[in-house]
């Protein structure tokens, strides 16, 4: 039982750190704003989530502790949509429109030439 | 080279990163977002050296409150820093001078963490082993700050009340009733989004303030965290329903006799010990058993502490956000 869970445990946590490491690089790579702050986006609700329930299956009995990451969980999926909606917003009410296919299939090509 | 070593040079390292990113940029809201990540840095680097109860207070004050209060300030000022009229190279001279001086210094100092230091055989061994029977909490840290350095934090909760009336003295006086009159709405009003997540937020952040309040003795938290995170909650609040709405529900005068009000109780626990025939602050007389004396004196004395830092924090927030609503006023006319 206790390999099992320390199995879940480290899938979870393996899974967490990857998606902290893609949403980074996304935040580097990515053309505009608004797909920045996708790649922002995934590492809190996704990254730190799974690390937050990977965290979760050792426990070991401390409910207490169970009690407090879910909060954390509860008020991270709570709060990180709100910051990130208030960001998309905050953007485009100060005009930044977000790049379509074409302009950055354009905008690639003239930083490769 | 421990894993802890590793994790310290590269906290460091970013924390000297983000020092020379906020001189560098001339935009102030960057720099204002960055002065809350080094907060936060320093708040890590202070768990990181197991200091768990300073690395509370940095997170709520530092990278929460502080940023909150100039982020408020952010509308009266210009976006871009304006250049230095000051002659660079002596700045440079000053600072470098300086810096050589504390590095010389620190030569004195004795090893970092070494058995034979001062500090390891002086009161920390006191405080470590006999605090339990001398005060009787198992959060030690509450034990030095509240108790055995008692007087020390009734200077802080000074200092902070200070700080709230040096802030009314310059900018608090008092708008004629005809501008109060006006409602604006506040801007989070109009976004559905944010109105219902705040209005969710608002009742576990005050709950969460009394559990920091009063599970100081067990765990890290105490008055100054405390008092923070309740602050952080009311300007929520006075963010989400507007500065005129949030002065009838948390009408300022009893704010500024709250603020008071904190240091008046610190104090009055120091007058009734001594009127017990101890010393200033000295818990013990306050029951017949000392530990439950103790165990008073320290929750009273918390309490007082975190009335204060929340009363001083609100009343922080609401002249800076008054200023604010007057400038908006004036805007149409001119």
């Amino acid at each position: 039982m206790t390999v099992l869970l320390d199995l879940l445990s480290w899938v979870a946590l393996l899974l967490g750190s990857f998606f902290l490491i893609v949403g980074s690089v996304g935040l580097l790579r990515f053309p505009d704003f608004f797909t920045r702050m996708h790649a922002a986006g995934v590492t809190d609700s996704l990254g730190a989530g799974l690390i937050l329930f990977g965290l979760m299956f050792q426990v070991d009995g401390q409910w207490i502790v169970l009690f407090k990451l879910l909060s954390i969980l509860f008020f991270i999926w709570l709060t990180s949509p709100a910051s990130s909606h208030a960001l998309a917003k905050a953007a485009l009410h100060h005009n930044q429109q977000p790049l379509l296919g074409d302009e950055v299939r354009n905008r690639k090509q003239a930083a490769n030439e | 080279m421990t894993i802890e070593f590793l994790v310290d040079i590269v906290l460091l390292g970013l924390l000297a990163l983000t020092a020379i990113a906020i001189h560098k940029t001339r935009d102030l809201f960057a720099s204002i977002m960055l002065t809350g990540i080094y907060s936060l840095l320093s708040a890590l680097f202070f768990i990181v050296m197991d200091a768990v109860d300073v690395a509370f207070t940095e997170a709520a004050v530092g990278a929460g409150i502080s940023t909150l209060l100039m982020l408020s300030c952010m509308p009266l000022v210009k976006k871009q820093e304006q250049p230095s009229r000051h002659h660079r190279p002596l700045g440079l001279v000053v600072v470098t001078l300086t810096g050589a001086l504390l590095i010389y210094g620190t030569m004195d100092m004795p090893p970092f963490g070494s058995v034979d230091d001062p500090i390891q055989q002086h009161v920390a061994p006191r405080y470590l082993h006999q605090s339990m029977d001398e005060v009787g909490l198992p959060n030690v840290v509450t034990s030095v700050l509240a108790s055995y350095r008692g007087f020390d934090t009734f200077g802080e909760t000074v200092v902070i009340l200070t700080a709230g009336i040096g802030v009314l003295a310059l900018l608090g006086f008092r708008r004629s009733r005809a501008q109060e009159m006006q409602h604006r709405v506040p801007a989070m009003q109009q976004h559905m989004i944010l109105r219902i997540i705040s209005k969710l937020l608002i009742p576990p952040i005050l709950i969460f303030a009394f559990y920091v309040q009063f599970h100081g003795d067990f765990g890290p938290g105490g008055g100054f965290q405390a008092g923070a995170i309740f602050a952080a909650a009311i300007i929520l609040y006075t963010m989400l329903f507007g500065l005129s709405t949030a002065r009838q529900v948390f009408r300022e005068r009893y704010i500024h006799l709250l603020a008071a009000v904190g240091v008046l109780i610190y104090g009055a626990v120091g007058i009734a010990s001594m009127l017990a025939g101890k010393n200033f602050l000295d818990y013990d007389a306050l029951a017949a058993n000392p530990l439950t004396g103790q165990h008073v004196g320290i929750l009273l004395v918390e309490l007082g502490v975190g009335i204060t830092v929340a009363a001083v924090m609100i009343i922080i927030f609401y002249t800076f956000s008054g200023r604010l609503d007057k400038d908006d006023h004036k805007e149409p006319e001119s």
